[in-house]
Protein backbone atom coordinates (compact mmCIF):
# COMPACT_ATOMS: atom_id res chain seq x y z
CA UNK A 1 0.00 0.00 0.00
CA UNK A 2 1.13 3.44 -1.34
CA UNK A 3 1.12 6.19 1.42
CA UNK A 4 -1.69 9.09 0.51
CA UNK A 5 -0.78 11.66 3.21
CA UNK A 6 2.96 11.76 4.94
CA UNK A 7 4.09 13.88 7.95
CA UNK A 8 7.22 14.49 8.98
CA UNK A 9 7.97 16.78 12.28
CA UNK A 10 5.66 19.37 11.72
CA UNK A 11 5.78 22.73 13.90
CA UNK A 12 3.14 24.84 13.53
CA UNK A 13 3.72 28.38 15.69
CA UNK A 14 0.83 31.17 16.24
CA UNK A 15 2.99 33.99 17.71
CA UNK A 16 4.66 32.36 20.77
CA UNK A 17 2.35 29.15 20.73
CA UNK A 18 3.91 26.16 19.39
CA UNK A 19 0.87 24.36 18.81
CA UNK A 20 2.14 21.08 17.08
CA UNK A 21 5.50 20.37 18.29
CA UNK A 22 7.25 18.10 15.74
CA UNK A 23 4.04 15.32 14.26
CA UNK A 24 4.31 12.67 12.28
CA UNK A 25 2.35 10.18 10.67
CA UNK A 26 1.45 8.37 7.49
CA UNK A 27 -1.96 7.73 6.24
CA UNK A 28 -2.18 4.94 3.70
CA UNK A 29 -4.14 5.15 0.38
CA UNK A 30 -7.94 3.98 0.94
CA UNK A 31 -7.28 3.39 4.67
CA UNK A 32 -9.43 5.49 7.13
CA UNK A 33 -7.39 7.21 9.85
CA UNK A 34 -7.90 8.63 13.47
CA UNK A 35 -7.06 11.66 15.30
CA UNK A 36 -8.08 11.12 18.78
CA UNK A 37 -6.90 14.53 21.97
CA UNK A 38 -9.18 17.14 23.88
CA UNK A 39 -9.61 20.54 22.94
CA UNK A 40 -6.02 22.09 22.32
CA UNK A 41 -4.20 19.23 21.54
CA UNK A 42 -3.17 20.00 18.16
CA UNK A 43 -5.89 17.44 16.31
CA UNK A 44 -7.27 20.66 13.99
CA UNK A 45 -4.63 22.67 13.65
CA UNK A 46 -2.83 19.53 11.99
CA UNK A 47 -5.69 19.20 9.56
CA UNK A 48 -5.60 22.48 8.78
CA UNK A 49 -1.98 22.60 7.79
CA UNK A 50 -2.39 19.79 5.25
CA UNK A 51 -5.18 21.92 3.55
CA UNK A 52 -2.76 25.09 4.07
CA UNK A 53 -4.82 27.41 6.58
CA UNK A 54 -2.01 27.11 9.66
CA UNK A 55 0.68 28.19 8.91
CA UNK A 56 3.76 25.85 8.87
CA UNK A 57 7.09 27.09 10.08
CA UNK A 58 9.16 23.51 9.83
CA UNK A 59 8.63 19.81 8.70
CA UNK A 60 7.23 18.25 5.85
CA UNK A 61 3.75 17.21 4.45
CA UNK A 62 3.87 14.61 0.86
CA UNK A 63 -0.04 14.40 -0.49
CA UNK A 64 0.37 11.67 -2.89
CA UNK A 65 3.79 11.87 -3.57
CA UNK A 66 4.28 15.17 -4.32
CA UNK A 67 5.76 17.62 -1.34
CA UNK A 68 3.62 20.83 -0.68
CA UNK A 69 5.48 23.82 -0.56
CA UNK A 70 4.23 27.07 0.80
CA UNK A 71 0.96 27.62 -1.45
CA UNK A 72 -1.52 24.97 -2.46
CA UNK A 73 -2.16 24.46 -6.12
CA UNK A 74 -5.75 24.20 -7.63
CA UNK A 75 -4.76 20.45 -8.30
CA UNK A 76 -4.17 20.18 -4.67
CA UNK A 77 -7.76 20.91 -3.65
CA UNK A 78 -8.82 18.92 -6.71
CA UNK A 79 -7.49 15.78 -4.53
CA UNK A 80 -8.12 16.78 -0.99
CA UNK A 81 -11.11 18.34 0.28
CA UNK A 82 -11.98 19.24 3.83
CA UNK A 83 -15.55 18.92 6.01
CA UNK A 84 -16.08 21.26 8.87
CA UNK A 85 -17.26 20.54 12.57
CA UNK A 86 -20.02 23.52 12.41
CA UNK A 87 -22.27 23.18 9.58
CA UNK A 88 -24.01 26.36 10.46
CA UNK A 89 -20.43 28.06 9.93
CA UNK A 90 -19.17 26.59 7.00
CA UNK A 91 -22.25 27.46 4.67
CA UNK A 92 -22.50 30.36 3.02
CA UNK A 93 -26.03 32.08 4.44
CA UNK A 94 -27.02 33.90 1.44
CA UNK A 95 -26.38 31.32 -1.54
CA UNK A 96 -28.80 28.77 -2.25
CA UNK A 97 -27.31 25.03 -2.15
CA UNK A 98 -27.36 25.51 -6.11
CA UNK A 99 -24.72 27.88 -5.67
CA UNK A 100 -22.62 26.81 -2.83
CA UNK A 101 -22.56 23.74 -5.25
CA UNK A 102 -21.15 25.66 -8.33
CA UNK A 103 -18.17 27.67 -6.56
CA UNK A 104 -15.83 24.71 -6.48
CA UNK A 105 -16.83 23.59 -10.31
CA UNK A 106 -16.69 27.22 -11.47
CA UNK A 107 -12.97 27.51 -9.92
CA UNK A 108 -11.66 24.45 -11.26
CA UNK A 109 -13.62 25.14 -14.68
CA UNK A 110 -15.90 21.81 -14.72
CA UNK A 111 -18.10 21.93 -17.51
CA UNK A 112 -20.72 19.35 -16.50
CA UNK A 113 -21.96 21.07 -13.03
CA UNK A 114 -25.50 20.28 -13.85
CA UNK A 115 -25.23 16.73 -13.91
CA UNK A 116 -22.13 16.72 -10.99
CA UNK A 117 -25.05 18.87 -8.36
CA UNK A 118 -27.79 16.63 -9.24
CA UNK A 119 -25.67 13.45 -8.37
CA UNK A 120 -23.73 14.99 -5.41
CA UNK A 121 -27.00 15.88 -3.85
CA UNK A 122 -28.11 12.19 -4.58
CA UNK A 123 -25.62 10.91 -3.23
CA UNK A 124 -25.91 12.52 0.38
CA UNK A 125 -29.45 11.66 0.09
CA UNK A 126 -30.88 14.80 -0.29
CA UNK A 127 -33.16 15.33 -3.36
CA UNK A 128 -33.65 17.69 -5.70
CA UNK A 129 -35.89 19.40 -3.89
CA UNK A 130 -33.29 21.00 -1.83
CA UNK A 131 -31.12 22.31 -4.40
CA UNK A 132 -32.75 25.95 -4.69
CA UNK A 133 -32.99 26.21 -1.14
CA UNK A 134 -30.81 28.56 1.71
CA UNK A 135 -28.91 26.90 4.16
CA UNK A 136 -31.10 28.34 7.34
CA UNK A 137 -33.75 26.30 5.70
CA UNK A 138 -31.85 23.22 6.18
CA UNK A 139 -31.67 21.22 9.33
CA UNK A 140 -28.11 20.86 11.01
CA UNK A 141 -28.10 17.39 9.31
CA UNK A 142 -28.78 18.34 6.30
CA UNK A 143 -26.62 21.25 5.92
CA UNK A 144 -23.62 18.83 7.13
CA UNK A 145 -24.63 16.82 3.85
CA UNK A 146 -24.85 19.42 1.83
CA UNK A 147 -20.73 20.50 2.99
CA UNK A 148 -19.84 16.45 2.37
CA UNK A 149 -21.71 16.80 -1.37
CA UNK A 150 -19.82 20.18 -1.98
CA UNK A 151 -16.28 18.18 -0.75
CA UNK A 152 -17.14 15.48 -2.96
CA UNK A 153 -18.28 17.45 -6.06
CA UNK A 154 -14.73 17.88 -7.37
CA UNK A 155 -14.51 13.93 -6.83
CA UNK A 156 -11.36 13.75 -4.22
CA UNK A 157 -9.24 11.11 -3.05
CA UNK A 158 -9.03 12.45 0.66
CA UNK A 159 -11.17 13.85 2.80
CA UNK A 160 -10.34 15.99 5.34
CA UNK A 161 -13.27 15.56 8.31
CA UNK A 162 -12.67 17.92 10.86
CA UNK A 163 -15.17 16.77 14.06
CA UNK A 164 -17.91 16.41 11.44
CA UNK A 165 -20.99 15.06 13.37
CA UNK A 166 -19.76 16.74 16.86
CA UNK A 167 -22.81 19.36 16.07
CA UNK A 168 -25.32 16.79 15.47
CA UNK A 169 -28.15 15.13 17.65
CA UNK A 170 -27.36 11.46 18.10
CA UNK A 171 -29.71 10.11 15.64
CA UNK A 172 -28.49 12.86 13.05
CA UNK A 173 -25.05 11.89 14.09
CA UNK A 174 -25.18 8.24 12.82
CA UNK A 175 -26.82 9.24 9.89
CA UNK A 176 -23.87 11.07 8.66
CA UNK A 177 -21.41 8.67 10.07
CA UNK A 178 -23.50 5.89 8.08
CA UNK A 179 -23.45 8.52 4.81
CA UNK A 180 -19.37 9.10 4.99
CA UNK A 181 -19.00 5.25 5.55
CA UNK A 182 -20.99 4.75 2.53
CA UNK A 183 -18.82 7.26 0.06
CA UNK A 184 -15.71 5.75 1.17
CA UNK A 185 -16.21 2.47 0.32
CA UNK A 186 -18.07 3.55 -3.04
CA UNK A 187 -15.31 5.96 -4.22
CA UNK A 188 -12.24 4.53 -2.22
CA UNK A 189 -11.76 7.65 0.11
CA UNK A 190 -8.81 7.92 1.88
CA UNK A 191 -10.18 9.79 5.55
CA UNK A 192 -8.21 11.83 7.97
CA UNK A 193 -10.59 12.58 10.60
CA UNK A 194 -10.62 14.31 13.67
CA UNK A 195 -12.71 13.53 16.69
CA UNK A 196 -12.76 13.78 20.24
CA UNK A 197 -14.82 10.91 20.66
CA UNK A 198 -12.91 7.24 20.74
CA UNK A 199 -16.20 5.83 20.32
CA UNK A 200 -16.66 7.60 16.72
CA UNK A 201 -12.94 7.08 15.75
CA UNK A 202 -12.90 3.39 16.87
CA UNK A 203 -16.52 3.18 14.27
CA UNK A 204 -14.86 5.07 11.53
CA UNK A 205 -11.48 4.55 11.36
CA UNK A 206 -8.53 1.76 10.91
CA UNK A 207 -5.67 3.40 13.11
CA UNK A 208 -5.65 6.32 14.99
CA UNK A 209 -3.28 8.27 16.62
CA UNK A 210 -3.83 10.28 20.31
CA UNK A 211 -2.34 13.56 20.71
CA UNK A 212 -2.04 15.89 23.50
CA UNK A 213 -0.51 19.26 24.01
CA UNK A 214 0.99 19.68 20.79
CA UNK A 215 1.98 16.23 20.30
CA UNK A 216 1.24 12.77 18.93
CA UNK A 217 1.11 10.44 22.54
CA UNK A 218 0.85 7.03 20.47
CA UNK A 219 -0.32 5.68 17.33
CA UNK A 220 -2.91 2.84 17.90
CA UNK A 221 -5.06 0.50 15.69
CA UNK A 222 -8.88 0.42 16.56
CA UNK A 223 -8.58 -3.06 17.14
CA UNK A 224 -5.76 -2.56 19.89
CA UNK A 225 -7.85 0.34 21.25
CA UNK A 226 -10.88 -1.78 21.52
CA UNK A 227 -8.99 -4.54 23.75
CA UNK A 228 -7.57 -1.75 25.47
CA UNK A 229 -3.98 -2.90 24.50
CA UNK A 230 -2.57 0.78 25.04
CA UNK A 231 0.54 1.69 26.81
CA UNK A 232 0.40 5.24 27.68
CA UNK A 233 -1.87 6.50 30.97
CA UNK A 234 -3.39 9.72 28.76
CA UNK A 235 -5.00 6.90 25.76
CA UNK A 236 -6.08 4.85 29.37
CA UNK A 237 -7.68 7.85 31.20
CA UNK A 238 -9.72 8.49 27.57
CA UNK A 239 -10.97 5.36 27.68
CA UNK A 240 -11.91 5.45 30.74
CA UNK A 241 -13.69 8.84 30.13
CA UNK A 242 -15.28 7.53 26.98
CA UNK A 243 -17.59 4.79 28.85
CA UNK A 244 -19.50 7.04 30.87
CA UNK A 245 -20.07 8.34 34.28
CA UNK A 246 -19.57 5.72 37.02
CA UNK A 247 -20.40 6.71 40.54
CA UNK A 248 -17.29 6.34 42.94
CA UNK B 1 -39.26 9.90 47.92
CA UNK B 2 -42.02 11.36 50.02
CA UNK B 3 -41.61 14.84 49.56
CA UNK B 4 -42.59 16.63 46.36
CA UNK B 5 -40.61 19.42 45.20
CA UNK B 6 -41.56 20.48 42.45
CA UNK B 7 -45.22 19.55 40.45
CA UNK B 8 -45.44 20.03 36.10
CA UNK B 9 -48.77 19.25 35.03
CA UNK B 10 -49.52 20.00 31.55
CA UNK B 11 -46.83 22.72 30.78
CA UNK B 12 -47.12 24.38 27.83
CA UNK B 13 -44.50 27.17 26.51
CA UNK B 14 -45.97 28.68 23.00
CA UNK B 15 -44.12 31.14 20.86
CA UNK B 16 -45.16 33.66 18.48
CA UNK B 17 -43.71 33.23 15.07
CA UNK B 18 -44.30 34.54 11.77
CA UNK B 19 -46.06 31.92 10.50
CA UNK B 20 -48.49 31.16 13.49
CA UNK B 21 -48.03 30.10 17.17
CA UNK B 22 -45.82 27.79 17.71
CA UNK B 23 -45.60 24.67 21.00
CA UNK B 24 -42.06 24.06 22.30
CA UNK B 25 -43.33 22.36 24.77
CA UNK B 26 -46.59 20.59 24.63
CA UNK B 27 -47.99 19.64 27.95
CA UNK B 28 -44.89 17.98 29.85
CA UNK B 29 -46.03 16.43 33.26
CA UNK B 30 -43.53 15.21 36.14
CA UNK B 31 -42.99 15.95 39.61
CA UNK B 32 -39.67 15.60 41.17
CA UNK B 33 -38.50 14.69 44.59
CA UNK B 34 -35.09 15.14 46.26
CA UNK B 35 -33.69 13.31 43.76
CA UNK B 36 -31.84 13.01 40.40
CA UNK B 37 -33.95 13.61 37.03
CA UNK B 38 -32.97 13.39 33.92
CA UNK B 39 -34.53 15.06 30.38
CA UNK B 40 -33.07 13.81 27.34
CA UNK B 41 -34.04 14.86 23.93
CA UNK B 42 -32.86 15.74 20.42
CA UNK B 43 -32.22 19.88 19.75
CA UNK B 44 -35.54 21.15 19.52
CA UNK B 45 -38.13 18.62 21.37
CA UNK B 46 -38.37 21.11 24.36
CA UNK B 47 -36.11 20.23 27.05
CA UNK B 48 -34.31 23.43 27.76
CA UNK B 49 -37.80 25.40 27.87
CA UNK B 50 -38.87 23.12 29.96
CA UNK B 51 -36.19 23.76 32.73
CA UNK B 52 -36.74 27.63 31.66
CA UNK B 53 -39.97 27.88 32.63
CA UNK B 54 -39.24 26.30 35.81
CA UNK B 55 -36.45 28.91 36.08
CA UNK B 56 -38.81 31.66 34.90
CA UNK B 57 -36.61 32.05 32.13
CA UNK B 58 -38.59 31.78 29.32
CA UNK B 59 -38.43 35.06 26.52
CA UNK B 60 -41.18 37.81 27.27
CA UNK B 61 -42.67 37.07 23.64
CA UNK B 62 -43.62 33.22 24.71
CA UNK B 63 -46.57 31.99 26.57
CA UNK B 64 -46.29 29.75 29.52
CA UNK B 65 -49.31 27.96 30.76
CA UNK B 66 -49.72 25.18 32.92
CA UNK B 67 -52.53 23.68 35.10
CA UNK B 68 -50.09 23.64 37.55
CA UNK B 69 -46.40 24.88 38.27
CA UNK B 70 -45.55 24.33 41.77
CA UNK B 71 -42.23 24.57 43.68
CA UNK B 72 -42.79 23.51 47.21
CA UNK B 73 -46.52 24.47 47.30
CA UNK B 74 -46.12 27.47 45.68
CA UNK B 75 -48.13 28.41 42.49
CA UNK B 76 -44.98 29.68 40.03
CA UNK B 77 -47.08 31.32 37.54
CA UNK B 78 -49.28 33.30 40.14
CA UNK B 79 -46.67 34.87 42.33
CA UNK B 80 -45.72 37.98 41.58
CA UNK B 81 -42.11 38.96 39.54
CA UNK B 82 -40.23 40.10 42.69
CA UNK B 83 -41.45 36.48 44.41
CA UNK B 84 -40.23 34.86 41.19
CA UNK B 85 -36.79 36.93 41.45
CA UNK B 86 -36.44 35.81 45.04
CA UNK B 87 -36.76 32.19 44.30
CA UNK B 88 -34.28 32.52 41.06
CA UNK B 89 -30.49 31.50 42.19
CA UNK B 90 -31.61 31.15 45.59
CA UNK B 91 -34.20 28.58 46.21
CA UNK B 92 -33.54 27.51 42.11
CA UNK B 93 -30.83 27.54 40.66
CA UNK B 94 -29.53 26.87 37.20
CA UNK B 95 -26.08 25.65 35.47
CA UNK B 96 -25.96 26.69 31.78
CA UNK B 97 -23.99 25.09 29.13
CA UNK B 98 -21.05 27.05 28.35
CA UNK B 99 -19.27 28.89 31.02
CA UNK B 100 -17.49 31.17 28.38
CA UNK B 101 -21.07 32.48 27.69
CA UNK B 102 -22.68 32.45 31.02
CA UNK B 103 -20.27 33.89 33.12
CA UNK B 104 -19.67 37.63 33.29
CA UNK B 105 -16.51 38.37 31.46
CA UNK B 106 -15.82 41.59 32.92
CA UNK B 107 -16.45 40.62 36.58
CA UNK B 108 -13.45 38.52 38.04
CA UNK B 109 -15.28 34.67 39.66
CA UNK B 110 -14.66 35.95 43.55
CA UNK B 111 -17.04 39.00 42.92
CA UNK B 112 -19.54 37.19 40.70
CA UNK B 113 -19.94 34.33 43.54
CA UNK B 114 -20.27 37.13 46.25
CA UNK B 115 -22.66 39.02 44.31
CA UNK B 116 -24.74 35.74 43.78
CA UNK B 117 -24.89 35.35 47.81
CA UNK B 118 -25.60 39.05 49.01
CA UNK B 119 -28.77 39.48 46.53
CA UNK B 120 -30.12 36.39 48.70
CA UNK B 121 -28.84 36.93 51.59
CA UNK B 122 -27.56 39.38 54.62
CA UNK B 123 -24.17 39.04 54.53
CA UNK B 124 -20.83 41.10 55.31
CA UNK B 125 -18.03 41.58 52.90
CA UNK B 126 -15.35 39.15 55.05
CA UNK B 127 -18.28 36.58 55.52
CA UNK B 128 -19.33 36.41 51.94
CA UNK B 129 -15.62 36.29 50.92
CA UNK B 130 -14.90 33.04 53.32
CA UNK B 131 -18.18 31.53 51.99
CA UNK B 132 -17.15 32.27 48.05
CA UNK B 133 -13.72 30.95 48.72
CA UNK B 134 -15.17 27.97 51.05
CA UNK B 135 -17.49 26.99 48.03
CA UNK B 136 -14.58 27.62 45.27
CA UNK B 137 -12.90 24.54 47.92
CA UNK B 138 -15.76 22.70 47.41
CA UNK B 139 -15.84 22.10 43.91
CA UNK B 140 -12.45 21.58 43.89
CA UNK B 141 -10.35 24.19 42.75
CA UNK B 142 -6.94 23.62 44.13
CA UNK B 143 -6.06 27.48 44.24
CA UNK B 144 -9.36 28.67 46.14
CA UNK B 145 -7.59 32.28 46.51
CA UNK B 146 -6.21 32.81 43.53
CA UNK B 147 -9.04 31.64 41.13
CA UNK B 148 -11.46 34.24 43.22
CA UNK B 149 -9.66 36.91 41.68
CA UNK B 150 -9.43 35.49 38.03
CA UNK B 151 -11.43 36.41 35.19
CA UNK B 152 -13.52 34.60 33.26
CA UNK B 153 -11.35 34.28 30.48
CA UNK B 154 -7.93 33.39 32.39
CA UNK B 155 -9.30 29.78 33.72
CA UNK B 156 -10.45 26.38 31.05
CA UNK B 157 -13.85 25.36 30.52
CA UNK B 158 -13.46 22.89 32.82
CA UNK B 159 -12.61 25.27 35.95
CA UNK B 160 -15.09 27.97 34.33
CA UNK B 161 -17.63 25.24 34.97
CA UNK B 162 -17.01 24.52 38.62
CA UNK B 163 -16.84 28.27 39.19
CA UNK B 164 -20.35 28.44 37.85
CA UNK B 165 -21.40 25.41 39.96
CA UNK B 166 -20.08 27.17 42.96
CA UNK B 167 -22.04 30.08 42.31
CA UNK B 168 -25.23 28.19 41.94
CA UNK B 169 -24.74 26.01 45.05
CA UNK B 170 -23.55 29.06 47.54
CA UNK B 171 -26.68 30.13 48.60
CA UNK B 172 -27.95 26.30 49.01
CA UNK B 173 -30.43 25.90 46.45
CA UNK B 174 -33.31 23.19 46.64
CA UNK B 175 -33.87 22.60 43.02
CA UNK B 176 -30.98 22.51 40.62
CA UNK B 177 -31.39 22.85 37.17
CA UNK B 178 -28.24 22.03 35.12
CA UNK B 179 -29.06 22.54 31.59
CA UNK B 180 -26.13 20.52 29.27
CA UNK B 181 -23.65 20.93 32.37
CA UNK B 182 -20.48 19.34 30.49
CA UNK B 183 -21.45 18.97 26.89
CA UNK B 184 -18.70 22.15 26.27
CA UNK B 185 -16.15 20.59 27.93
CA UNK B 186 -13.64 17.74 26.87
CA UNK B 187 -14.38 13.91 27.91
CA UNK B 188 -11.79 14.07 30.56
CA UNK B 189 -12.98 16.90 32.24
CA UNK B 190 -16.55 16.16 31.61
CA UNK B 191 -16.24 13.44 34.67
CA UNK B 192 -14.70 15.55 37.04
CA UNK B 193 -17.01 17.78 37.27
CA UNK B 194 -19.87 15.19 37.30
CA UNK B 195 -18.50 14.03 40.04
CA UNK B 196 -18.14 17.21 42.08
CA UNK B 197 -22.04 18.15 41.31
CA UNK B 198 -22.83 14.42 41.85
CA UNK B 199 -21.25 14.59 45.78
CA UNK B 200 -22.59 18.09 46.10
CA UNK B 201 -25.62 17.18 45.21
CA UNK B 202 -25.86 14.18 47.44
CA UNK B 203 -24.46 16.11 50.13
CA UNK B 204 -27.44 18.78 50.33
CA UNK B 205 -29.97 16.96 49.18
CA UNK B 206 -30.99 18.48 46.53
CA UNK B 207 -33.40 17.67 43.71
CA UNK B 208 -31.51 18.01 40.47
CA UNK B 209 -33.16 18.72 36.85
CA UNK B 210 -30.38 17.32 34.38
CA UNK B 211 -31.00 17.89 30.52
CA UNK B 212 -28.62 16.30 28.23
CA UNK B 213 -29.02 14.81 24.65
CA UNK B 214 -26.98 12.59 26.01
CA UNK B 215 -28.96 9.29 26.90
CA UNK B 216 -25.95 7.27 28.40
CA UNK B 217 -24.60 9.99 30.02
CA UNK B 218 -28.02 10.63 31.63
CA UNK B 219 -29.12 7.10 32.22
CA UNK B 220 -25.65 6.41 34.41
CA UNK B 221 -26.08 10.17 36.35
CA UNK B 222 -29.69 10.41 37.46
CA UNK B 223 -32.65 7.98 39.12
CA UNK B 224 -35.21 9.11 36.52
CA UNK B 225 -34.97 10.10 33.25
CA UNK B 226 -37.99 12.12 31.15
CA UNK B 227 -37.69 11.10 27.70
CA UNK B 228 -39.13 13.95 25.19
CA UNK B 229 -39.86 14.15 21.56
CA UNK B 230 -41.47 17.53 20.01
CA UNK B 231 -42.44 19.32 22.67
CA UNK B 232 -43.32 15.68 24.98
CA UNK B 233 -42.30 13.69 26.88
CA UNK B 234 -42.91 10.30 25.21
CA UNK B 235 -41.73 7.85 28.39
CA UNK B 236 -40.44 8.16 31.87
CA UNK B 237 -38.30 5.39 32.83
CA UNK B 238 -35.95 4.13 35.90
CA UNK B 239 -32.55 5.21 34.55
CA UNK B 240 -31.80 1.62 35.91
CA UNK B 241 -34.20 0.38 33.31
CA UNK B 242 -33.24 2.00 30.34
CA UNK B 243 -32.40 -1.49 28.67
CA UNK B 244 -36.02 -2.16 29.05
CA UNK B 245 -37.64 1.03 27.12
CA UNK B 246 -40.31 0.36 25.22
CA UNK B 247 -40.68 3.48 23.20
CA UNK B 248 -38.90 2.79 19.97
CA UNK B 249 -37.62 6.67 20.22
CA UNK B 250 -35.98 5.77 23.77
CA UNK B 251 -34.30 2.93 21.72
CA UNK B 252 -33.41 4.42 18.84
CA UNK B 253 -31.53 6.64 20.97
CA UNK B 254 -29.50 4.17 22.96
CA UNK B 255 -28.91 2.35 19.88
CA UNK B 256 -27.76 4.81 17.52
CA UNK B 257 -24.27 5.88 19.34
CA UNK B 258 -21.21 4.00 18.39
CA UNK B 259 -19.86 2.16 20.93
CA UNK B 260 -16.50 1.17 21.85
CA UNK B 261 -15.66 -2.73 20.99
CA UNK B 262 -19.41 -3.09 19.39
CA UNK B 263 -18.78 -3.03 15.94
CA UNK B 264 -21.58 -2.24 13.57
CA UNK B 265 -21.67 -1.23 9.65
CA UNK B 266 -24.01 0.97 9.12
CA UNK B 267 -25.05 2.50 12.23
CA UNK B 268 -28.82 1.67 13.15
CA UNK B 269 -30.51 4.62 12.62
CA UNK B 270 -34.24 6.49 14.13
CA UNK B 271 -37.08 5.61 11.94
CA UNK B 272 -39.05 8.72 13.09
CA UNK B 273 -42.92 7.86 12.97
CA UNK B 274 -44.93 10.76 12.84
CA UNK B 275 -47.48 9.29 15.84
CA UNK B 276 -44.70 9.87 17.75
CA UNK B 277 -45.09 13.35 17.88
CA UNK B 278 -48.77 12.98 18.09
Amino acid sequence: MTASITVEGLEVVFDRFRALKGVSLEVREGESYGLVGESGSGKSTLLRAITGLAPVSSGTITVNGKTLGKTRDKAFYREVQMVFQDPYGSLHPRQTVDRLLQEPLAIHGIADGEKRIERALDEVGLGKGFRFRYAHQLSGGQRQRVAIARALILEPSILLLDEPTSALDASVQAEVLNLLEEVRRRRKLTFLMVSHDLAIITHMCERLMVMQNGEAVETLTASQLIGHRVSEDYTRNLLRASEGFVRV
Amino acid sequence: MSDTLLEVDDLRVTFPTRTGLVQAVRGVSFSLGRERLGIVGESGSGKSQTGRAIMGLTPPQAEVSATKLAFDGMDLLSISPRERRALRGNRIAMILQDPKYSLDPVMTIGRQIVETLRTHEKVGKTEARERALAMLQAVQIRDPARVFDLYPHEVSGGMGQRAMIAMMLVTGPELMIADEPTSALDVTVQLDVLNILDKLVAERGMGLIFISHDLRLVSSFCDRVVVMYAGKVVEQIKASELRDAQHPYTRGLLNCMPRIGFERHPLPVLDRKPEWAA
